[in-house]
């Protein structure tokens, strides 16, 4: 011995050993969990944007198939709907599409066309809603029947309410995803608690006899597993931020893809892992500890 | 009592320790010296009588109750059940953690506590790397540190020199004095002999001869075990 133990500088030990070879895959399963569930949470963020995306640019403008009445050209028709509809509250423009516009919308479906004339291609005029106020179809439609103007209003809103369901799908699915994730942590350590309370057996009789109380003992793996499940939550966040980084990285300015961009403020999702594993060990371990330790008495 | 669906091992027993007395309970091995005393620690229940400490029935007592009475109950278990995680310095200092005292105001009286049983040299070490004796003196001082209202020892005398179970017994006659109730279940003659003190002789699970009390009057205290 080359020091003489000094009973002043003593601290006390933890009542539980700090370090058991079985923690190592107590934090290898948590770790790979809340890798899981933030990569739940970030393709949840992403998928959000992608929608809100989608919708906003749908949302931004309408277009009208105008039909000529009997007797007026085509032309004059649509020129007639803009008319009417650039009065109209809550749009900011309506600009009728010279035929050949509307030609190249359609070529994909036609194929080249050399008399253009000849075909019965619909007028279309295109609307640019108020960003803020943006007008619906009913609005648009009144006012092209207050100046008498046959057209059907196509304001996307069935394509807005399909992305709107999508999005909502993902985010449902994802809020099941995260609660099947924290269930399962919660079970893991709820088991590793019971085999550390099964090995720890002779700690928590002696701490009984010396006449502590059930909620002492069960703090102490309540604090053990919450302190292994914030470790193990650290790792796992920070593999998901370092591969949401290359994933960010590798997808240029519009992140992954267009259709999932990832936005680097979505990586903050990460940050409440740690705590949130904590959390449920800590719930987990002090349900379970207590229904054991009152058994062992 | 009776362990499980087992035969009883303790029957017809009733006897009561004034508090501040000092007994012995000896007997042949399996006589049930050990099963009385985890009747007294709360460590077993009766499954028939009651076991009455500081004036109160534990047996009704809810489990809430129990922490609270064995805080005030030391005792040196057979087999030590020390932790061996844990330094010799914190073993001995277990009780007064538990009681929620403060580090600064016992780390001196546990130094001078595991000096005194002879390990002023070994505080740090592990239980493992003690000797039987050490062991079992370290078993001691954790049952002690924390001036116990009863003092409950099951051969604590086993593992050790004669010279060093006399030093144990002046131990336990200091904490006597001080006001511990204390009962000592012992193979040890000898030390029984050269006591003085009252002795419990347990037979297959009876006490069948009861010695003359002690001689000194015991302080008064407020409360002692009183198991009917
Ligand atoms: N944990 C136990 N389970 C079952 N039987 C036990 C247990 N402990 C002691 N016994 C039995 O109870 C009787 C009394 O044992 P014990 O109280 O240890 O006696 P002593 O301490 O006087 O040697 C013995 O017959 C023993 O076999
Ligand atoms: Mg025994």
């Amino acid at each position: 011995m080359s020091e003489i133990f000094d009973p002043a500088r003593w601290r006390p030990a933890p009542f539980l050993p700090e370090k058991e070879a079985r923690d190592r895959a107590l934090i290898f399963v948590v770790a790979v969990l809340c890798f899981l569930a933030c990569l739940t949470a970030m393709g949840v963020l992403a998928a959000n944007r992608a929608a809100a995306g989608w919708t906003g640019q749908l949302n931004g403008d309408a277009t009208v198939i105008v039909r000529p009445k009997g007797g007026e050209t085509p032309d004059a028709a649509a020129a007639r709907a803009a008319e009417a509809l650039s009065g109209a509250t809550g749009v900011t423009e309506a600009r009728a599409l010279e035929p050949a516009k509307a030609y190249d919308l359609l070529r994909p479906w036609l194929g080249d066309v050399t008399d253009l004339e000849d075909l019965p291609v619909p007028r279309l005029v295109v609307v640019t809603l108020d960003a803020r106020h943006p007008a619906n179809a009913k609005q648009l439609n009144a006012a092209l029947q207050s100046q008498n103007v046959d057209a059907t209003v196509d304001d996307h809103s069935v394509w807005i309410k399909d992305i709107q369901r999508a999005g909502d799908l993902v985010r449902w699915l994802g809020v099941l995803v995260f609660l099947l994730i924290a269930a399962a942590a919660g079970a893991v350590v709820a088991f590793a608690t019971r085999a550390g309370l099964a090995a720890r057996r002779d700690v928590v009789e002696v701490l009984h006899l010396a006449g502590a109380e059930d909620g002492f003992i069960a703090r102490l793996f309540l604090t053990r597993f919450a302190r292994i499940a914030g470790l193990a939550g650290l790792i796992g966040a920070g593999a998901a931020a370092a591969l949401g980084v290359g994933l960010r990285i590798a997808g240029g300015g519009e992140g992954l893809t267009p259709a999932l961009p990832l936005a680097w403020s979505d990586l903050a999702a990460v940050l409440p892992c740690p705590l949130l594993a904590a959390l449920v060990a800590a719930v987990a371990a002090q349900v379970t500890a207590m229904a054991l330790i009152r058994d062992m008495q | 009592m009776r362990y499980g669906r087992g035969p009883d091992v303790l029957t017809n027993l009733s006897f009561g320790l004034a508090p501040g007395s000092f007994h012995f309970v000896t007997g042949p091995s399996g006589a049930g010296k050990s099963s009385l005393l985890k009747l007294i620690y709360l460590a077993a229940k009766p499954s028939k009588g009651l076991v009455h400490l500081f004036g109160q029935d534990t047996t009704s007592a809810p489990a809430s109750a129990k922490p609270g009475l064995r805080r005030r109950i030391g005792v040196v278990f057979q087999d030590l059940t020390l932790l061996d995680h844990l330094s010799a310095f914190d073993n001995a200092a277990l009780p007064l953690r538990i009681a929620g005292r403060k580090p600064a105001d016992y780390r001196n009286d546990v130094a001078e506590l595991l000096t005194w049983v002879g390990l002023g040299q070994r505080m740090d070490a592990m239980p493992a790397t003690l000797a039987g004796g050490e062991r079992q003196r370290l078993a001691i001082a954790r049952a002690v540190v924390n001036r116990p209202d009863i003092l409950l020892a099951d051969e604590p005398t086993g593992n050790v020199d004669h010279e060093m179970a006399v030093r144990i017994f002046r131990l336990f006659v200091e904490l006597n004095r001080l006001g511990t109730t204390v009962l000592i279940a012992t193979h040890d003659q000898d030390l029984i002999a050269r006591s003085g003190r009252p002795v419990l002789l347990l037979e297959n699970g009876r006490i069948t001869a009861r010695s003359a009390p002690e001689p000194r009057p015991p302080e008064p205290r407020p409360s002692g075990p009183v198991p009917a």
